[in-house]
């Protein structure tokens, strides 16, 4: 019991990075149409908007400490951040060491406006072209993406780690009546979870309960009456399309503490959360944020050593069985609309 | 009393038969037969085949580094580096048998059918005459089997799986990185004296070639000094969270978690067991431990302050203190501003101990490279007194314990050296069990 508990934990934590990022995917294709390959790219941008901003407070002036010598034996340069020289030694290791939370405050400006550059500079021109284009032409950037992150950052992942106060594991089992160390979970892995859930809420309300919402929801279900009412939808789609970018990229600056971020990360969730989108209904929002979580806890199961022995190599396959089986039984997915891509 | 007598006809077929007869044996004897991509002109072309894209690009562009650096050395350019402290002295800084060394590089992106195709351009189309280079077992093995069909000389990178030299070993390939087999050998006593006799492990493994030899080689050793191994997990290459593999660790019983990871598999597996806070538990009454068998300076960076006070082992450091380890760290540090890597170190070595075999050979044939390189011993690479081992070209020296350093002076101060274990205590026979299956076979010149 307490070994299927942990799995669902971990599933929940797994399922939240895949949510966000469907659910930023599906804002994507169910407003303006597009099949965004270029998400996963954005989602990893995120985390490096985390490196940034550590590297920023990590700029340093060099002190000669003639006491020490670095490694061919000269005196030893020593790198004092500049925040530390000007708010003081604790102050300045308090700012760094708070860099990943300080990060979501950078994102998202940064992410809109990359949003709104990508859509306005380079999607807007393929509305109107098959989807394959769309996918070769957001493919295709988010390599370009990926490439320039590599370029500045290097191909090995870098250690951004979470504040101190978040280090360490909760003992979930205690406190529901199991024994000590049976069903422990890190601080920053159940922030995430919360996290997650609060940006989705935020994401739904601001749809359901926002005149702009409204308005997005209604050209969703109809753009040409919407047109035709005298509202420009497009450049709400095209906010939208910044809020989209906005939430992969929150998600990823949160989950550099998860695992140390590099250029290729984007493309690690990319093709998951894509079968989470398709699992979940094309264009279903509820339906991609259902399919997230859920997809993520089948995945935890998956990996469990029992499960395992009993089928080996079901772990890196079952995302896919799952989506086979639900697509045979539910072509449209577990919440899709009809008429969505059945044209 | 008869007189003989000499026309210049009888001279002249005397003499051709005389010549004939003199070269009758060097025909069929001499090094210098004719073989694949024999230098003509007045250079030598060598090919660096390393990761240049991928997730193993950074170790790729530090084995770079080090292939030019050599490059530079073996032409009498830079202050020589390690030539100088070299105990062989066949090198004179004037190339390679007084040809000029060149070289060409590929990428592997450390993908096997990249890196055979790169390797094969090499070879095919810019001649070059041994092949060295890689980040990764899977790499190395089959870019081994590559030069030995074509016929020439695999100098293989950073490879540390036992099948490279043990069922997949050729005569054309040689290994100077240390192997999966010597790192157990290393470790284990170390650990035995750190955390006792009775402990009970937990391995996670990464579910290919290099990691399955590497967790029964850690096993076998650990097993040997009293330790019990109550579970291996194998985790998929392509893991990224390994959340789902670590949390089941501390319901298990186990009071170790050995992780048979390497690269980024390395750096997420352990960020998730310190995130989970394996290592502030206590078990069986013991603290709990992680070990991490197979340590890289660039990946231990990746891993942040979640190394600190973890053991490993590792094929030299930077930190040694001996002549050759020296002079390549001045060389290296003051043309690149930071200390090498072991990848670095290993192939700079590899090109080192390549040239030495040609000049040694007095050709580039690979039969007469593999002649000088089978049961070379050596000194003066940063590894102590270490043996080319004939019967499978792997070399033998002293194996470094290491572990994260508490209290790092820079970003580079990631490990420390706990112990140099000598290269008796990590030998094996060459019909080891762990190894055999293979055969080196017979030098392949390719023509």
């Amino acid at each position: 019991m307490d070994a299927i508990l942990l799995q669902i934990l971990n599933g929940l934590d797994k399922g939240s990075a895949y949510a966000l990022i469907a659910l930023g995917l599906t804002l994507i294709f169910g407003t303006l149409g597009v099949v965004n390959f270029a998400h996963g790219a954005l989602f990893m941008i995120g985390a490096f908007c985390a490196v940034t901003l550590q590297k920023v407070f990590n700029l340093y002036s060099v002190v000669i400490d003639p006491t020490k010598t670095d490694f061919l034996g000269n005196p030893l340069k020593v790198k004092v951040p500049y925040v530390e020289t000007w708010f003081g030694e604790m102050a300045g290791q308090a700012i760094i060491n708070w860099s990943v939370p300080l990060a979501i405050l950078v994102a998202i400006p940064v992410m809109v406006t990359i949003g709104y550059v990508m859509e306005r500079g380079l999607i807007k021109h393929f509305y109107k072209r098959p989807h394959a284009d769309q996918i070769l032409v957001t493919f295709g950037l988010a390599i370009v993406l990926q490439e320039i992150i590599k370029a500045f950052y290097g191909a090995n992942p870098i250690p951004t780690p979470a504040p101190d106060v978040f280090k360490g594991s909760f003992d979930f089992g205690v406190l529901i009546g199991f024994d000590e160390n049976s069903i422990i979970y890190p601080y920053w892995r159940l922030i995430y979870f919360v996290f997650s859930a609060l940006v989705i809420g935020l994401v739904f309300a601001f749809l359901q309960f926002t005149t702009f919402g409204m308005v997005v929801r209604a050209g969703m279900a109809d753009r040409e009456t919407v047109g035709l009412l005298g509202i420009n939808i497009d450049r709400r789609f095209t906010l939208m399309f910044g809020i989209a970018a906005a939430v992969a990229g929150l998600a990823g600056v949160m989950y550099t503490p998860i695992n140390p971020p590099n250029y290729h990360m984007g493309m690690d969730f990319l093709v998951l959360s894509f079968v989470v989108v398709v699992v979940g209904g094309m264009g279903s929002l509820p339906g991609a944020v259902l399919a997230g979580f859920l997809l993520g806890v089948l995945e935890s199961f998956a990996s469990m050593n029992e499960v395992k022995t009993l089928l080996p190599g079901i772990d890196q396959i079952i995302i896919y069985l799952v989506a086979i089986a639900i697509l045979l039984t539910r072509p449209r997915g577990l919440m899709g609309r009809a008429g969505v891509m059945e044209d | 009393m008869s007189r003989i007598t000499t026309t210049r006809r009888g001279l002249l077929k005397g003499g051709a038969t005389l010549g004939a007869g003199l070269a009758l044996p060097t025909i069929f004897t001499s090094p210098a037969a004719a073989y694949l991509n024999e230098p003509k002109g007045s250079t030598v072309t060598l090919g660096f085949n390393v990761p240049q894209t991928g997730p193993y690009a950074d170790e790729g562009a530090d084995e770079l580094r080090a292939y030019l650096l050599a490059v530079e050395h073996l032409n009498g350019e830079g202050d020589g580096g390690m030539m100088n402290t070299f105990s062989s002295k066949a090198l004179k800084g004037n190339g390679i048998l007084g040809k000029k060394v060149t070289y060409v590089t590929g990428d592997t992106q450390t993908k096997s059918d990249a890196a055979r195709a790169s390797a094969k351009s090499m070879i095919e189309k810019d001649g070059a005459v041994m092949i060295t280079g890689g980040s990764s077992s899977g790499v190395a093995v089959a870019v081994q089997a590559l030069c030995q069909e074509a016929g020439v000389i695999f100098m293989a990178g950073l490879t540390h799986s036992n099948d490279t030299t043990g069922k997949d070993r050729k005569a054309n390939g040689f290994r100077h990185f240390f192997n999966g087999y010597m790192s157990g050998a290393a470790l284990a006593p170390v650990l035995e004296k750190m955390y006792g006799k009775d402990r009970r492990a937990y391995h996670l493994t990464a579910d290919y070639n290099w990691g399955w030899t590497q967790q029964e080689s850690i096993a076998a050793a650990t097993e040997a000094k009293g330790w019990e191994t109550v579970n291996n997990v194998t985790t998929p290459l392509t893991t990224t969270d390994f959340s789902s593999y670590v949390a089941p660790v501390l319901n298990s019983g186990a009071d170790v978690l050995v992780l048979n990871h390497y690269g980024g598999n390395m750096i997420n597996s352990l960020t998730s067991a310190v995130q989970f806070g394996l290592r502030d538990k206590v078990v069986n009454g013991k603290n709990f431990e992680i070990v991490v068998p197979l340590y890289s300076r660039l990946m231990a960076r990746g891993a942040g302050e979640n190394v600190k006070g973890i053991f490993g082992s590792t094929n030299w450091h930077w930190s040694l203190t001996d002549a050759g380890s020296k002079a390549f760290v001045k060389s290296f540090g003051e043309k690149y501003g930071f200390p090498p890597s072991q990848a670095a170190h290993t192939v700079y070595c590899q090109t080192l101990l390549y040239a030495d075999a040609c000049e040694r050979a007095g050709t580039f044939n690979p039969c007469g490279v593999v002649e000088a390189l089978e049961g070379f011993k050596f000194d003066g690479l940063g590894n102590g007194a270490t043996e080319y081992r004939a019967e499978d070209h792997q070399c033998f020296k002293d194996v470094l314990v290491v572990k994260g350093k508490e209290n790092p002076t820079s970003e580079f101060d990631v490990l420390e050296i706990v112990e140099v274990t000598p290269r008796e205590q990590v030998e094996y026979a060459p019909d080891h069990e762990m190894f055999s299956g293979g055969a080196l076979g017979t030098c392949n010149p390719g023509a």
